[in-house]
């Protein structure tokens, strides 16, 4: 009846996975509750779950990865703990514990941190700033979300029904086929980003589709913000690669469900074949995290230089560059496995030729601060930890890429303090630019300045003292992944990396208390003209929040920073363009598609990891009948009349107006 | 009895590893291997062998271009993250400064300069110290085949026709030529001190060429994640002098059980922390029955189809 689920399946001989999920069950149900009472319901299914406006999409894609985060770093926690007290001593967590933490650590931290949040910011961003009224597919965009939180709902059951992988975050054959790991938790891994892969995938087409074909008239490819170029060749990157994730994954699918040999030991199958194939996807993928990065940098740094983006041309060529050579580096993952060595060094030269446009990119952001007036806002401050941050984990990359150096460094603390310093110091710290930076637009209010800066500076300071000492453990012959170890010399550092863990852990709090903070305080941090940073690119040219169709009337483009010169003529003329003439607007209709979709998708993954048989099937057909009766509406766009779309923009007009004429409260 | 090399810590500091000069050979060192474990810190920057120092020589002078770049650059973006922020009013402002083909010229070649020049390294460091390519020396190379086991490590002398286990005694000064291969799943062969690592691979086998230039105890440990016995699955690498080696040799000859296809499928089980031990005697082509896997893949945890307990732990 239920396959292989069985009371056994719960771990009540482990209390830390037991009492987490107890304490953040109740605190969900706590909060389902507190929405129910308060009779919030029928307002988040209505203008939040069925929602099709890209704006609430990428804020819950924001959310999503904010929550993961937390989940994320306490297994962050968990590990720098246990190789803290784990000298000459097992710790506090056997091996079986241990090796699924570190296996869910980036595995969320990757496709349900890192991956949500960029792809949340550039939802959220790119229409506003290609002056349109939506995404491609607005549905889709849905679809794509919720399936992404399937995934990530399905990783976070494994805490407490069942086990996840012991495989590490990328599940290597033969360790991860059915003969060494028999139990569900590379079945729950598996699906989890099956699922969640053909939600980045939606996601993926969609963002191409608008940014190769929305635009407002006069925007031109090369008129638009540099964020979305990064966010074209991003997700370039993902229709490119992700089918191949999960073609992969597939094949270990089939291998563990219906007896194949692509990857086993026996009858011919290949494990090298795993490896190529994972790290064709797993290379792109680097890039697809940190292009959106670049991109807020570009953004952020030339908007608080007070300066246009110096050398925009340079930065659009670099980017499609890193996207089109983030295919041709993936060998560098394994150079140790023996290839010849030509084939390591034509990967090791080919990894190096991408540190080229990534240079630049550096210098050119170094080139817009000069000559500039540069406000140190908190966006900005995340900026420049990011410049210095990112040159040391591309320094040590490009080590990483010498093979002889590769030889002696590979798989060991210092690999994993590379890629924690490019990703924590690019995307993490991107992404929390970008969030600082957008979040006024999104909610009409900034984020306490104070704060967010305090927090900050724990991140930066924590994150050198976590990641520092583990170069200096690479070089000492520590390598990952270790539950104890008897080397009295590798103590001293593993602690000053607790040390840093837990300053991250008050940064982490220091976010929340701004995030608190700032809606406590909204009225005073409000901001009513939709341009609180004297921006640059069109999403400023929009009230704050942007109403369901953004702009009330598409703008003009006549060069690049389209919101700049509208605002320099403005200020020259002493006054704003001319009322435009209203019409009513057209704007897709809410569907609860994606969310029932992705309902049916968790019962099926889960269904399939325990090889419940009729779930499965019922659950398929559900989620194929969503797609038909979706594919049946009659009605499928809302019409918003002239007189609201009027009201709306006649009002931030006012504010504008206001702004305008007391420039200094405006800047 | 199993033998080994034993009183090589007795006489040196704790900072440094091991140079014993004075080292006897003798019985029973297994009790006296949680000793050696501690006693020796694996480092890439203290190489003792000649791959290893080539290694480290690359690593450092690539550290050393590159850090002709990074610094200025960091240098940079204080200077003018500072010298240019707003209430500086003696900074030029440039408001509309966004091109410029002289800077742009400058920052494509800074680094496209850098990737040149290491990319030349790469190159030549790659071919040099690619690990199947042997060592040039005057002595013929030891022949070592190495499995990998869960979690564990087996070392067979070919041509001496012994083998250890999670212990590895060679005679320093002279080339060893490594062929491994895994029982079950990926691991990866590493001897920090002595160079290169290599992954291991069931049904396929990798090669190394490493040389351990003076007597001493080197770690070694598997640098690839492989299980839940992973963390334990190291061992010492003893380099002893060459007459040492013949003793050493000679005295495993004379005690410890025979490595053959059966005693091979007992020991291919799951365990974890196997004290070292030898062979006295080793079937020659049982690594080439691991290899092409006529000797079947290690079993796992549990054989057949997934089981109703859905967390199953290795007996041990």
């Amino acid at each position: 009846m239920l396959g292989k689920l069985s009371w056994a399946a719960v771990p009540f001989d482990q209390p830390i996975p037991l009492i987490a999920a107890a304490l953040v069950g109740m605190v969900i149900i706590a909060v389902l509750a507190w929405v129910a009472l308060k009779g919030w319901l029928p307002y988040l299914w209505r203008e939040w779950i069925t929602s099709v406006d890209h704006k609430r999409i990428g804020i819950m894609y924001t959310l999503l990865a904010m929550v993961m985060l937390l989940r994320g770093f306490s297994d962050a926690i968990m590990m720098r703990s246990q190789q803290a007290v784990a000298f000459q001593s097992s710790g506090y967590l056997p091996p079986e514990h241990y090796n699924q933490i570190f296996s869910a650590h980036g595995t969320l931290m990757i496709f349900f941190v890192a991956m949500p949040f960029v792809i949340g910011l550039m939802n959220f961003v790119v229409p506003l700033q290609l002056g349109v009224r939506d995404v491609a597919f607005p549905t889709l965009n849905s679809v794509g979300f919720w399936l992404t939180a399937t995934g990530a709902l399905l990783v976070n059951i494994s805490l407490v029904v069942g086990e996840f992988a012991r495989t590490g975050w990328l599940p290597y054959p033969p360790l991860s086929e059915l003969t060494y790991s028999p139990g569900v938790g590379v079945d729950y891994y598996l699906w989890a980003l099956e699922i969640s892969g053909v939600g980045t995938l939606l996601s993926g087409v969609n963002l191409v589709t608008t940014v190769l074909k929305l635009h407002a008239p006069g925007m031109t490819y090369m008129r638009m913000p540099m964020f979305c170029w990064t966010t074209l060749a991003a997700n370039l990157l993902i229709v490119a690669a992700f089918p191949v994730l999960t073609a992969t994954l597939a094949m270990l699918l089939l291998d563990r469900y219906l007896g194949f040999h692509f990857f086993t030991n026996e009858a011919g199958g290949n494990v090298m074949m795993f490896m190529n194939l994972i790290w064709a996807w797993g290379h792109p993928e680097v890039y697809i995290l940190i292009l959106p990065a670049f991109g807020i940098f570009s953004e952020v740094i030339s908007t608080f230089s007070r300066k246009p983006l110096f050398g925009y041309r340079s930065m659009v060529a670099a980017t499609m560059v890193i996207c089109i050579l983030s295919f041709t580096v993936w060998l560098h993952h394994f150079f140790t496995m023996g290839a010849g060595a030509d084939v390591n060094a034509i990967f090791g030269i080919a990894s190096m030729i991408i540190a080229v446009p990534t240079g630049v990119k550096v210098f050119n952001w170094l080139f817009t601060m000069y000559g500039g007036r540069v406000v140190y806002s908190t966006s900005i401050l995340w900026s420049i930890g990011f410049m210095v941050t990112f040159v040391i984990g591309g320094m040590t990359g490009v080590l990483l890429a010498v093979p002889p150096a590769d030889f002696v460094l590979h798989n060991s603390l210092f690999l994993v303090a590379h890629f924690h310093n490019v990703i924590i110091g690019g995307v993490l710290f991107g992404a929390f630019a970008g969030y600082n930076y957008w979040f006024p637009k999104a909610f009409g209010f900034r984020l306490h300045e104070g704060l967010g800066k305090a927090s900050f500076w724990c991140w930066i300071l924590g994150f050198y003292l976590a990641f520092m000492p583990l170069y200096v453990l690479g070089l000492m012959g520590m390598t990952r992944r270790m539950q104890h170890y008897d080397v009295a010399a590798w103590r001293p550092w593993l602690l000053v990396a607790a040390v840093g863990a837990a300053v991250i852990l008050v940064g982490i709090i220091l976010q929340i208390a701004q995030l608190a903070v700032s809606i406590r305080r909204r009225e005073a941090l409000r901001d009513v003209t939709g341009d609180p940073w004297d921006g640059r690119s069109l999403e400023w040219a929009t009230p704050s929040p942007p109403p369901a169709f953004n702009f009330a009337v598409l703008p003009r483009v006549e060069g690049e920073e389209a919101y700049w010169r509208i605002k320099q003529r403005a200020r020259q003329q002493a006054r704003l363009g001319e009322e435009p003439g209203y019409t009513e607007i057209e704007m897709p209709r809410n569907s609860p598609t994606g969310f029932i979709c992705a309902f049916f998708a968790t019962f099926m993954g889960f269904a399939l990891i325990w090889h419940i048989w009729w779930m499965v099937a019922l659950a398929a057909l559900g989620a194929y009948a969503t797609f038909v009766v979706f594919a049946w509406r009659d009605r499928d766009e809302d019409i918003i009349p002239a007189e609201v779309v009027a009201r709306i923009d006649r009002a931030n007009r006012s504010a504008r107006s206001t702004a305008l004429a007391q420039p200094e409260a405006a800047s | 009895m199993p033998a080994g090399p034993d009183g090589l810590t007795d006489s040196e500091g704790p900072l440094r590893c091991l140079r014993s000069t004075g080292a006897r050979i003798t019985r029973c060192a297994v009790v006296m291997a949680p000793t050696v474990l501690t006693a020796c810190q694996p480092a890439v920057l203290d190489p003792q062998g000649i791959v290893g120092i080539a290694e480290k020589t690359i690593l450092i002078d690539s550290l050393a271009i590159m850090l002709a770049i990074v610094l200025p650059t960091i240098a940079a973006t204080f200077a003018f993250v500072w010298w240019f922020r707003a209430p500086n009013t003696r900074a030029i402002y440039l408001p509309d400064f966004e091109y410029s083909g002289r800077i742009e010229l400058i920052v494509w070649s800074i680094p496209l300069l850098t990737v040149i020049l290491l990319g030349g390294v790469a190159w030549i460091g790659s071919h040099d110290l690619d690990p199947a390519k042997p060592l040039a020396s005057d002595t013929p190379p030891l022949e070592i085949e190495v499995v990998s086991l869960d979690w564990k490590w087996l070392f067979i002398y070919p041509n001496q026709r012994v083998a250890s286990v999670n212990q590895l005694v060679v005679p320093a000064g002279v080339p060893l030529h490594f062929s491994l291969t895994s029982a079950s799943v990926m691991s990866a062969f590493f001897v920090p001190q002595l160079g290169s690592m290599i992954y291991t691979m069931n049904g396929m086998r990798t090669q190394l060429n490493l040389r351990a230039d003076a007597p001493g105890t080197f770690r070694g440990l598997s640098s690839h994640y492989n299980g839940d016995g992973f963390s334990d699955m190291h061992f010492d690498v003893h380099a002893v002098s060459p007459e040492q080696f013949a003793a050493w040799i000679a005295s495993t000859r004379n005690a410890g059980p025979t490595l053959d296809p059966s005693s091979y499928a007992e020991l291919a089980r799951q365990s974890v922390n196997t004290n070292p031990f030898t062979f006295r005697t080793v079937d020659p082509t049982l690594f080439q029955q691991i290899v092409t896997q006529r000797l079947p893949p290690a079993p796992g945890p549990r054989t057949g189809r997934p089981h109703l307990s859905v967390s199953p732990r290795t007996e041990d």
